[in-house]
């Protein structure tokens, strides 16, 4: 197994100055919602600003102590797009009189301890390796939630994803993300030499044996479930493409996407032919502009482009144009509403940011000398990619719409929450990456029994 | 493994670059396809409150924003709007748009290309953004004569226009209404305002235009048959015309009389000059007869009827003949050469017609506006005379524009003529039953150097009260604009 030798520096003091930049991003945006808006610098705006420089710094300092070689891009990065969506779900709550704003306060809050808290007590990732087939439990008995009557919240726009817990609603899905990569990474680092080595070769492709085909089949179950029976395709698709990536990763043999992406053409067919909610969705994705489809099936992608067309270059700047014609403005047209305010210009540094987290992501994989960090790094950072491409693609219809959440942006505490632990993921694998090698401890045996690099 | 990684991260760059093109896309390539498309109400909901351009006759908005102290910063108003209901239309939250405030609309909002500089200088200066303004054509006083000759209960329209330069200087029509209840910014107001007013006869507050209302235009049309006549070779002004009191067809019970009120009685044959004088029937339908329906349906064309694509710069009713589908047979045809049946023609066609034969045959484009000016009066864009088609030779023009003026001097348009002007004209009554008919006239002055064109229509009248409201109308407008 090769790594990327990086220079081992700390480059705390380059994450806090990069932070610093990323808080201005956030509370000069939330500045010019209040300019742009007639509202008055009140004492919300000053303990808002307090609020997420509190947390930043709580987030950096915790780095400074448990992980100090931790990428310092990668925080900075998830601030900015943080106040960025703080600042637009504030700014919308003005046009509509939602109160959405406080609970993501909260929900932000919440996020960000939780992700404090796994950097200070996970201080190895490789210790997640133990939980592999817990994981596995867990990630089914969060997928299989929202349909237990008594907790499942119903079927919301659709989907039936939500779970309620008291006064709060959640979305276990988000969190089966992270303990599904957890499982992935950790059965396909144990098992990839049997995966391998064994199997038929047919041509140039080597064809996996039917048994090594179990997990990829139950992966595809499970994908298919969620589409099925909480009628979520962008979930589906996120798992599916999660665990393609994955084996992928593990195993470099191409033949796995080609069976995956049979797999996965198939049950799209499939679902095309005979759910009426996807076959719905696609017709009105490909004929989003005809009159049978505008003024409801496509109303909020159609209004979104519109909003976005208007927006332009430049944009309507901050408050200045009409993001609230567009339904769901605040959560899964996110998207729309800063295309419209931020222009072209902003919504390319939006995605450059994310390209920017994604492309941390990768580098602490590529760094990392372990194979279940590699995968559970790949995973995760590949999860925001597809992420990003399901629901932004959807908003921009180069791919039909599904309720995919904008992370970090949209309004929603599971996704906050979920997205964050995931940061926090990765910085401590990243932490493991770029620190010298003499002061890695290795509490298992998982070097030696890494396969010779490919 | 890292090779792996980095081929995924190929894929996942691959996935940014996508959204990278298609936000591109929506944004700045599809952009103004997006912001036109109809179904967009974005610019137009930030337009209500916006300060539009006006709209001017002779210097003085017809049509203006004034600033309000609600949220809602600028308020359309209409001045005189019952004068210009048919040629400003309305700009409404909750009832659409309509006339040039719907066709002059980008530039009105500030939004079409022309106001591009302006949009950018609005930006750097802060200064409260401001549509383009647009003068018109239209005379106000022309106008409001005009409107004044429309008796109330006659759904009658006037159109005044240039010949040589296709300028509308007047066109009204009646019933009108008053287009700031439509303009309110009080949705139940103009709910209930748009239900008063569609229960007064003859108010279509979507059409009440002289160029989006048709009528059968009766005998007017015979100054098409003529010009098809001459153009067909087979007769000129020396031609000899059958003038039976009836016209029969081969194996039908129907005929076709003759026109009962002039003198075509007196004689079984008769010159271009005594059939158009006396506005005869028979002679028309046998040329159309004897030419075919294809021939005058060309000619037709060629004044401009059946063309679905004019914009003055509001769209156009298109006027029909033969007005229904497919071959007609003989009756038929004898009675769509007299311009009854299915032909049908708005005001505005009937001024284009004879503007052309007033302008040596070449139909100028008809338009109402004749400026559009920034705010701080720099000409954008100025009216500038566009020939539409040569609808007949300058030669056919002129022996048509001769006989005329001897409907004038000896035929039953007498009444139209001016001292010491030269006027052609061509009366029309189009039979509705019941005794009542569409009175049509329709001519211009000076014969030998037309500078207007005036055609009236008042339809569902007897034949007395037409005969009263049409010609002495158009002298009295001859003389207005000729300052006589």
């Amino acid at each position: 197994m090769s790594q990327l030798a990086t220079v081992a520096k700390p480059r705390r003091n380059t994450e806090l100055l990069l932070l610093l930049l990323a808080l201005s991003v956030g509370i000069m945006a939330n500045a010019l919602v209040n300019l742009n808006l007639g509202r008055t610098f009140d004492n919300d705006f000053y303990t808002q600003a307090a609020i997420l420089t509190g947390l930043s710094l709580a987030v950096h300092f915790t780095l400074r102590f448990r992980a100090k070689y931790a990428d310092p891009v990668i925080l900075p990065t998830v601030v900015a797009l943080n106040g960025i969506g703080l600042a637009m779900i504030h700014r919308l709550d003005i046009t509509t009189g939602d109160s959405a704003g406080p609970r993501q306060w909260l929900w932000t809050s919440l996020a960000v301890a939780a992700a404090i808290t796994v950097i200070w007590f996970l201080k190895d990732h490789r210790i997640l390796r133990r939980y592999t087939y817990i994981s596995l439990v867990v990630s089914v008995v969060l997928l299989l939630m929202p349909l237990v009557p008594g907790i499942s919240a119903g079927d919301v726009n659709g989907a039936m994803v939500w779970i309620k817990l008291g006064p709060f609603t959640f979305q276990p899905g988000e969190i089966a993300k992270i303990t599904l990569a957890i499982f992935f990474a950790g059965y396909l680092s144990s098992n990839r030499d049997l995966i391998l080595l064994a199997g038929k070769k047919i041509g140039p492709l080597q064809l996996p044996r039917a048994r090594d085909l179990g997990p990829m089949i139950v992966a595809w179950l499970a994908s298919v479930g969620v589409l099925v029976f909480q009628h979520d395709l962008g979930s589906s698709i996120l798992f599916f493409g999660l665990f393609m990536v994955m084996i992928y990763v593990a195993t470099s043999r191409i033949s796995w996407i080609l069976i995956g992406l049979a797999l996965m053409a198939v049950g799209g067919f499939a679902a095309y032919q005979i759910f009426p909610h996807v076959s719905r969705r696609i017709d009105s994705w490909i004929y989003a502009f005809n009159p049978e489809y505008i003024a409801d099936a496509s109303f909020q992608v159609v209004q979104g482009l519109f909003g976005m067309a208007n927006g332009g270059l430049l944009g309507t700047g901050f408050g200045q144009g009409s993001p609230e014609t567009v339904p769901l403005a605040n959560s899964d047209m996110i998207i729309a509403a800063l295309g419209e305010e931020l222009g072209l210009v902003g919504l390319f540094a939006v995605i450059c940011l994310y390209a920017l987290l994604v492309a941390r992501g990768f580098r602490a994989a590529l760094g990392t000398r372990d194979a279940f960090g590699k995968l559970l790094a790949v995973g995760l950072a590949f999860s925001f990619a597809l992420q990003c491409f399901v629901i932004i693609g959807g908003v921009t219809r180069l791919i039909p719409l599904t309720g995919l959440t904008t992370p970090f942006l949209a309004a929603g505490g599971s996704s906050l929450l979920a997205n964050w632990i995931i940061v926090a993921l990765i910085l401590r694998i990243s932490d493991a990456a770029r620190r010298p090698l003499d002061l890695s401890p290795s509490p298992s045996n998982e070097q030696q029994k890494e396969v010779p690099t490919l | 493994m890292n090779q792996a990684i980095r081929n995924s991260w190929i894929v996942a760059i691959t996935l940014f670059a996508l959204l990278f093109g298609s936000i591109s896309y929506v944004q700045f390539f599809g952009a103004d396809a997006l912001n036109a498309n109809p179904s967009n109400t974005r610019q137009l909901l930030k337009s209500f409150c916006s300060n539009r351009g006006p709209i001017l006759v002779d210097g003085q908005p017809i049509a203006e924003s004034v600033a309000t102290d609600t949220d809602c910063k600028y308020q359309r108003k209409y001045n005189d709007p019952l004068l210009y209901a048919g040629l400003t239309g309305f700009f409404s939250k909750y009832a659409g748009q309509y006339g040039l405030e719907a066709a002059m609309n980008p530039d009105l909002a500030g939004t079409s290309n022309d106001a591009f500089f302006e949009r950018i200088s609005q930006a750097f200066t802060g200064s409260v953004p401001q549509g383009l303004s647009v003068e018109l054509t239209i005379d106000k006083n022309i106008q409001k004569m005009a409107y004044d000759m429309i008796p109330d209960g006659v759904a009658g329209s006037i159109v005044v226009m240039n010949p040589k330069t296709g300028a509308i200087i007047a066109m009204v029509s009646k019933p009108s209404y008053d287009t700031n209840l439509m303009a309110s910014h009080d949705k139940a107001a103009v709910g209930s305002a748009v239900a008063e007013l569609t229960k007064i006869p003859g108010i279509n507050l979507y059409g009440s235009s002289a160029y989006k209302q048709v009528y059968a235009p009766g005998s007017v049309f015979k100054l098409i048959d003529t010009a098809a006549a001459l153009e067909s070779g087979k007769y000129n002004k020396d031609s000899v015309l059958p003038n039976p009191a009836n016209m029969s067809f081969p194996g039908m019970t129907y005929t076709l009389p003759n026109y009962a009120y002039g003198k075509c009685y007196t004689q079984t044959e008769a010159s271009f000059t005594f059939a158009l004088e006396n506005s005869c029937n028979t002679p028309f339908a046998s040329i159309a007869l004897d030419l075919g329906q294809d021939a005058i349906t060309a000619q037709a064309n060629k004044f401009g009827f059946n063309d679905k694509s004019l914009g003055i710069p509001d769209q156009v009713v298109a006027s029909r003949f033969p007005g229904s589908q497919g071959a007609l047979d003989a009756p038929a045809l004898a009675q769509s050469a007299i311009g009854q049946l299915n032909v049908q023609a708005t005001p505005l066609q009937i001024a284009m017609m004879t503007a052309a034969i007033a302008n040596g045959g070449k139909q100028m484009k008809p338009n109402m506006v004749q400026t559009v000016r920034t705010p701080d009066l720099k000409t954008v864009s100025s009216l500038v005379p566009e020939e539409l088609r040569q609808s007949t030779t300058p030669e056919i023009a002129a022996q048509i524009t001769d006989w005329m003026v001897s409907v004038v001097d000896n035929g039953i348009a007498s009444q139209a003529a001016v001292p010491g002007v030269k006027v052609a004209g061509k009366t029309g009554t189009a039979e509705l039953g019941d005794g009542l008919n569409n009175a049509w006239f329709t001519g211009f002055a000076p014969a030998n150097d037309p500078q207007v064109v005036v055609s009236i229509v008042m339809p569902k009248v007897d034949v007395a009260t037409g005969a009263q409201l049409t010609s002495p109308n158009a002298s009295k407008l001859f003389k207005a604009v000729l300052n006589k």
